[in-house]
């Protein structure tokens, strides 16, 4: 007895108790369908953290001043200036396999012709692309002569670029910084959003010092060389962690800390904390193919349930069958083939169904989703598979009914 | 010889005790007979039944079908037997719901491995021969029940048995479409074909030319039916 009619005695048994044999079906269209969306978000969520890590630049560390205690008040990380131009100049002199550049930040309203805009501005070094690996789409990078001499020039993101000028080209254009007339000298590309959500091409660079005399700093600042921020770049293919020690121990060094006292300064490894992130999303969608499993394991339950009252309705056609010369065989694959069939219609319409729905949520919600084939692909032999399981008990008891008792079932 | 039984004993336990359903039964059958098997309910009849028609298998004795032994044989081997040798007719009909005539009168030959076309002209053929040439495409509900019994015939015949068992075929059918049905054995076996029926109606049992009874799983009673061998179906039908 060949599959084809095997196929044709399956859609025909389905098709007498159609309404049945969709509500069979149901539990494996949710149960596929849900799979299907938990993929295609949970593949999405991974795409997106993924990018961050690439747009943030990889193997960075981030070293911040330690906090300030005043009047018994602690300020928290970033609070203190700790952390000068001459700790970046270290870095860059002492590890040879990391690049840093400090960032000093604040904000401000920049006006160019009728339009302005308020936004973030980082005092910086050319290092700060390096690190940062981002490129600019036109332009030059700031010349050391520029750096050493407090020259008004900027380096404009994408958003600031779309904010000010439109279409305009903002290059060599002025612009003007709390009143302080700037020469745009390079667009920086477009990066995207950070791991917090915020647009991190809505930003201006200009020379570190700069910044401080023109732009940010008071009389004070501009005489300690203090900085906020200093990003640290690890050369590919070094450790990071190895990195992280050695900046460590050479700004407790360079600030004179006692062998047991706290550092003066925070140190964080984004790629750790990344990983965190990472790893968490990975518990998210393992929560989710577990809740995934469970409504396959009771649409399949559901599928021998409905299995063992057919085979029971059908004894005395079984007895029928196995008269006429049907071996326990056949008997058994009529019945496999119908489970299976039952799972993978209802698993191919959970994928339709869940297609579907991860295609509005992206729209509705405006998540990133990615359908991968693989995907498909697993949630339909995981139909099958469970077809083949929960069919194999039903099946297995028509074909060992007793064809004389089976004839005479009532 | 077509059939040949020795000492055919079934023993079945229903609790704690043993029942007989055969006692040691040694029946030989021709080919080209019609016997019919008779006895009350309970008299093993139905058992002698289920292991000629290799259904069941004997707890002890000897059963040659033609040259196979096949109270030796169990499970599959008897399942090849069943569809190669032997045309089941029943009280119930036992056709496939909502699957036309013409596929019902296929189904044995898809269990013995024929093609799609073979099994169409072949299950054809033998519509045409209990006279339902006609209804081919009509399912179990939109026939009569002797139209359905003609095509529990058909299907019977269809992969050309050694024989015919036929298990009460006119219990569920009046007395004028009964007849019918009996004249249908009748000029089957004039064909040549070996038919067996069990029947409780001595009615229906009078257009056999031999006939079997059974008493507590033994045969009490073989004689062959003078009436019918002397003068042919048509008496019988007749004096029905």
């Amino acid at each position: 007895m060949n599959f084809l009619a095997l196929l044709r005695i399956a859609l025909r048994a389905l098709a007498v108790n159609k309404m049945r044999s969709a509500l069979t079906m149901l539990g494996i269209v949710i149960g596929v369908g849900a799979v299907i969306v938990m993929i295609a978000v949970g593949a999405g969520a991974q795409a997106r953290v993924e990018e961050q890590i690439r747009s943030l630049g990889s193997n960075l560390l981030l070293v911040m001043p330690g906090s300030t205690t005043s009047g018994g008040v602690r300020m928290g990380f970033g609070s203190g200036s700790t952390l000068t131009e001459d700790d970046v100049l270290a870095i860059n002199r002492e590890i040879p396999e990391a690049i840093a550049a400090p960032a000093l930040r604040g904000s401000a309203q920049v006006i160019w012709g009728n339009s302005n805009w308020s936004t973030q501005i980082y005092g910086t070094t050319p290092e700060y692309l390096d690190v940062r690996q981002w490129p600019l789409v036109s332009g030059r990078t700031f010349e050391p002569a520029e750096m050493a001499g407090a020259a008004k020039v900027a380096l404009i993101g994408a958003t600031v670029a779309k904010q000010l000028f439109g279409a305009a080209d903002p290059l060599d254009q002025s612009i003007r910084i709390k009143r302080v007339p700037f020469t745009i000298i390079g667009v920086l590309d477009v990066k995207g959003q950070s791991m917090m959500g915020t647009d991190q091409d809505d930003l201006i660079l200009v020379p570190i010092k700069t910044a401080r005399s023109r732009v940010l700093g008071t009389a004070s600042a501009a005489r300690n060389r203090t900085v906020g921020t200093i990003w640290v770049k690890a050369a590919d293919g070094i450790d990071t962690k190895i990195i992280e020690e050695q900046v460590r121990a050479l700004l407790r060094q360079r600030h004179r800390i006692q062998a047991g006292a706290d550092d003066d300064f925070s140190l964080r490894n984004l790629q750790e904390v990344m990983a965190a992130q990472e790893a968490s999303s990975r518990v998210l969608a393992l929560l989710l193919a577990a809740v995934a499993s469970v409504s396959l394991l009771v649409g399949g339950i559901g599928i021998m349930n409905i299995m063992l009252v057919s085979v029971t309705e059908r004894t005395r056609e079984i007895g029928l069958r196995m008269a006429v010369g049907a071996r326990t065989r056949d008997i058994l694959g009529q019945f496999l083939v119908e489970a299976v069939t039952l799972s993978l219609i209802g698993g191919l319409i959970g994928v339709a169904l869940g297609m579907g729905t991860s295609l509005a949520i992206a729209e509705l919600a405006g998540w990133r989703i990615v359908i991968s084939p693989q995907a498909v692909g697993l949630a339909v032999a995981f139909a099958f598979v469970i077809g083949v399981f929960f069919g194999f008990y039903p099946a297995r008891k028509a074909a060992r009914l007793n064809p004389v008792e089976a004839l005479r079932f009532e | 010889m077509l059939i040949h039984t020795r000492e055919l004993v079934k023993l079945y336990r229903m609790g704690g005790s043993e029942v007989h359903a055969l006692d040691g039964v040694s029946v030989d059958i021709d080919e080209g007979e019609f016997v019919a098997v008779m006895g009350a309910s309970g008299s093993g009849k139905s058992t002698f039944m289920n292991v000629l028609g290799c259904l069941d298998r004997p707890t002890s004795g000897e059963y040659v079908l033609r040259s196979q032994k096949v109270s030796e044989l169990a499970g599959d081997d008897l399942a090849v037997v069943r569809n190669k040798h032997i045309g089941f007719v029943f009280q119930q009909f036992n056709l496939l719901a909502r699957t036309p005539a013409l596929e019902n009168v296929a189904l044995p030959l898809v269990y013995a491995g024929v093609s799609g076309a073979e099994r169409k002209s072949r299950a054809m053929a033998m519509l045409k021969r209990v006279g339902l040439g006609e209804r081919t495409d009509h399912h179990p509900a939109q026939l009569s029940g002797g139209q359905q019994q003609r095509v529990a015939i058909a299907r019977a015949l269809v992969t050309e048995p050694l024989l015919i068992l036929a298990d009460e075929p006119t219990g569920a059918l009046d007395s004028r479409t009964s007849l019918e049905i009996m004249a249908l054995f009748q000029e089957l076996n004039r064909q040549g074909m070996t038919v067996v029926l069990v029947t409780h109606e001595a009615d229906v049992a009078r257009f056999a030319r031999r006939i079997l009874v059974f008493r507590d799983g033994k045969v009490v009673q073989d004689e062959h039916n003078e009436a019918v061998a002397a003068r042919g179906g048509e008496t019988a039908l007749a004096s029905a």
